[in-house]
């Protein structure tokens, strides 16, 4: 597209509305950890917030009789959370630099909006934590960073604010890095980086600080607009679950055949010899479509379509991958699951599983243990998964599904529960291995 | 896209987001239906249809409600442009709802149709059994909108319970719905609208013509221009003048405020967006000198 800009005659547009990269990151704090009010600053101070936004903001801060411009009501939306000061579900939000667009889901801290947050930080790229520095690190700040990277976003960012209220100190920035870094050293985090900040003044979240001079590194906005983010997809291993087959019904198109879906992994070339899963057969791909546009090759994110050489079976919930390169087949499923509803999960529950483009039915054959997410400690799971609990599940499918494992593959490895009496989405589930079929 | 790091711009990650949003709906859903205003949001979303489903015809019908006061230029441009696509538009009308009694015309001068709306969409709904229905709006309008989930459960009143959303995960999207309950699905969700004019400009979409700067006789109430025709009443004092305006969102005459503006030029909209300091809603209902005052303020860091 943005080399379709380069000649369409539009390509004049002014340098702040030119084509960049795109990064969202999920913010997640305890109550008053000053959340709000950073990501009120990094708003403002990118001039992300509008005239009539900060109007409405100053009014119904001097309704309320706050005292001060409740930045908070920007992103607080609901009326619930506007009445009880604090965040239920998760907000969106959009800002752009000359460098990047970003897009903040901003989750909620509380444990009992877990699975908001979870909804939240699924895809996102990179996950800020926020710890007040004269707490240092509390049970929410576990549970965050636990999620984050049982979710295994990519890049953690742990901002520790308010370092205004202990005078800059940097024994104390030391101190909570300590405290982070060895309860932390069991999780899979990829990327860490700690900032010490103060929202409320504006300390290392878009200028540098002049009061932490010991502080070497890059402000926080800085961190944002440069963390590298490209590498994090799989670039590896080729994965189309096929979502759509595009069958015109007129004569112009009438022998078309084109298997529409979101690439997940892996590089498609026109000439490309793939593999149609589960059926197994084979074809090469002549040619891709976007919207009646031929491109040459296609590569996670994109949508696109495929045209194959020869005419085969192919329907929804297929998925395209590379002879030498497959997922698992798989109908026994193990996988840390993330429970979201008041009803527990126990052995012999059955529900709807949704992974990729396919859904079948599951039975809970097992749950190995509940993790205990303050200490990382593995417990006894009695009386099943409770809501906002995590665990090690093993399911057992009524059809085969076309799995990775979560950490190889965000979107072959994950999947959703759905309760089939409520329609709720019940689970959200993280595949370790599975069981393959034959 | 970048051919040397295969990075994809901003856009085209939202793009790529949308069409799987659109293709998971047509899969799982029976009976969606895609809700067209004539608006830039959703000549974006029928671009994106286009990718989604092209070269075959869309899977589902296109709907708009219309007030009856829409903008004439419009309704032109909604039949121009199903004609183009060679897709099947549904039109449900509010005057309908007003003729056979399900709903009362506002009286006075300053009488919308725009309550209305919401009884003969879900009428509609009803009556040709649509379980999905797509609409353009964005989370970056407005701040309960930034809570709301893409596919965005309705129970059988056509009722959004912000405390009761499902959670949505990864790109996987739960459309499970009983009888009489539909979604509403929101596939630029994540779009801003500059996001929006950057599109229509990089797929020179025709937009229409009411969203160029144009000679249009005006009335001023509550600090905003409004277009004088036959659908309003005018208070005392209010006097009809013409006046160089563009609109920046496009809903029914009687509400929805013109902006003055003097660009002509989709080059020179995406300029004004871009400088403006002032939401699309609130700009349309409240005062317009900012969009000038923003221009002015880029002129001064070295803007033509």
């Amino acid at each position: 597209m943005s080399v379709a800009a380069a000649t369409n005659g539009h390509a004049s547009l002014d340098d702040d509305v030119k084509i960049s990269e795109l990064l969202r990151f999920a913010t997640a704090g305890s109550v008053d950890d000053g959340k709000s009010t950073l990501i009120g600053r990094l708003l403002h101070d990118s001039k992300s917030i509008f005239e009539d936004q900060l109007e409405h903001v100053v009014q119904t801060s001097e309704r309320r009789g706050d005292g001060y411009v409740n930045l908070a009501l920007l992103t607080d939306g609901l009326r619930a959370e506007r009445e009880q000061g604090i965040t239920i579900d998760v907000a969106h939000r959009y800002f752009a630099t000359p460098r990047r667009k970003f897009i903040i889901a901003d989750t909620p801290g509380h444990e009992q909006y877990t699975r908001n947050m979870i909804t939240g930080a699924s895809n996102t790229d990179l996950s800020l934590i926020l710890v007040d520095a004269r707490k240092g690190m509390t049970k929410q700040t576990r549970r965050h960073a636990f999620i984050s990277s049982l979710l295994r976003i990519p890049h953690m960012v742990v901002a520790i604010n308010k370092m205004d209220l202990v005078g800059y100190d940097e024994e104390v920035f030391e101190r909570i890095i300590g405290d982070f870094t060895e309860w932390s050293a069991k999780l899979e985090v990829g990327d860490l980086t700690f900032i010490p900040i103060s929202a409320l003044h504006g300390d290392n979240v878009v200028d540098r600080s002049e009061e932490m001079g010991w502080y070497q590194g890059p402000p926080l906005l800085y961190h944002l607009e440069h963390v590298h983010i490209a590498s994090d997809r799989n670039m590896i291993d080729c994965r189309l679950p096929v979502q759509w087959v595009v069958r015109p019904h007129s004569d112009e198109h009438h022998d078309y055949r084109g298997y529409a879906g979101q690439v997940a992994g892996g590089l498609f070339k026109v000439g490309d010899e793939v593999m149609v899963l589960p059926g197994g057969q084979t074809s090469r791909i002549s040619a891709i479509d976007t919207a009646g546009r031929e491109i040459e090759e296609a590569f996670p994110p994109m949508s696109v379509t495929l045209q194959l050489e020869d005419n085969l079976d192919v329907s929804r919930g297929d998925l395209f991958c590379r002879p030498h390169n497959q997922p698992t087949i798989a109908r026994e499923l193990d996988a840390m699951v993330c429970w979201m509803a008041a009803k527990p999960l126990q052995v012999g529950s059955r529900y709807v599983i949704k992974h990729t483009t396919r859904s079948a039915k599951a039975v809970v054959g097992e749950i190995q243990y509940r993790v205990d997410v303050d200490t990382l400690h593995r417990g006894e799971p009695e009386g099943g998964l409770a809501l906002n609990d995590i665990g090690r599940v093993r399911l057992r499918c009524s059809a085969e599904l076309l799995v990775d494992p979560y950490a190889r593959n965000r979107t072959t490895g994950s999947f959703i529960l759905i309760d089939e009496a409520t329609n709720d989405t019940v689970g959200a589930g993280m595949l370790l291995g599975a069981q393959r079929v034959g | 896209m970048n051919p040397f790091t295969y990075e994809l711009s901003h856009l085209e990650t939202l793009e790529a987001e949308a069409i799987h949003i659109f293709r998971e709906v047509a899969a799982e859903l029976e009976r969606p239906v895609l809700l067209f205003s004539g608006g830039k949001d959703s000549i974006v979303m029928l671009r994106l249809a286009e990718k989604a489903f092209r070269p075959a015809g869309f899977p589902f019908p296109v709907m708009h409600v219309d007030t009856g006061h829409n903008f004439p230029e419009v309704i032109e441009f909604r039949d121009r442009r199903m004609a183009e696509l060679g897709e099947r538009l549904i039109v449900a009308s509010v005057q309908d709802s007003i003729d056979s009694g399900r709903v009362v015309e506002e009286t006075g001068p300053r009488a919308s149709r725009n309550r209305l709306q919401t009884t003969t969409l879900l009428d509609a709904i009803a009556e040709h059994g649509f379980d999905a229905a797509f609409g353009g709006a964005r989370r970056d309008e407005e701040r309960a909108r930034a809570k709301e989930r893409v596919f965005s459960f309705r129970d059988d009143f056509g009722q959004w319970d912000p405390k009761r959303q499902r959670p949505e995960l990864w790109s996987l999207y739960n459309g499970r719905i009983r009888r009489g309950e539909h979604v509403r699905v929101f596939p630029i969700s994540n779009w801003t609208e500059l996001d929006v004019w950057q599109y229509i400009a990089e797929e020179e979409l025709e937009i229409p013509s009411i969203y160029f700067a144009h000679e249009r006789q005006v009335f001023a109430r509550d600090g905003m221009l409004y277009a004088f025709s036959d659908h309003v009443e005018l208070i005392n004092g209010e006097e009809p003048f013409d006046a160089s305006v563009r609109y920046r969102t496009v809903g029914d005459m009687t509400c929805t405020g013109a902006v003055r503006s003097r660009a002509a030029t989709l080059e020179h909209v995406v300029d004004e967006i871009a400088a403006t300091r002032i939401t699309e809603r609130g700009e349309t209902r409240a005062d317009d000198r900012v969009t000038e005052a923003a221009m002015e303020d880029r002129k001064r860091e070295g803007y033509f």
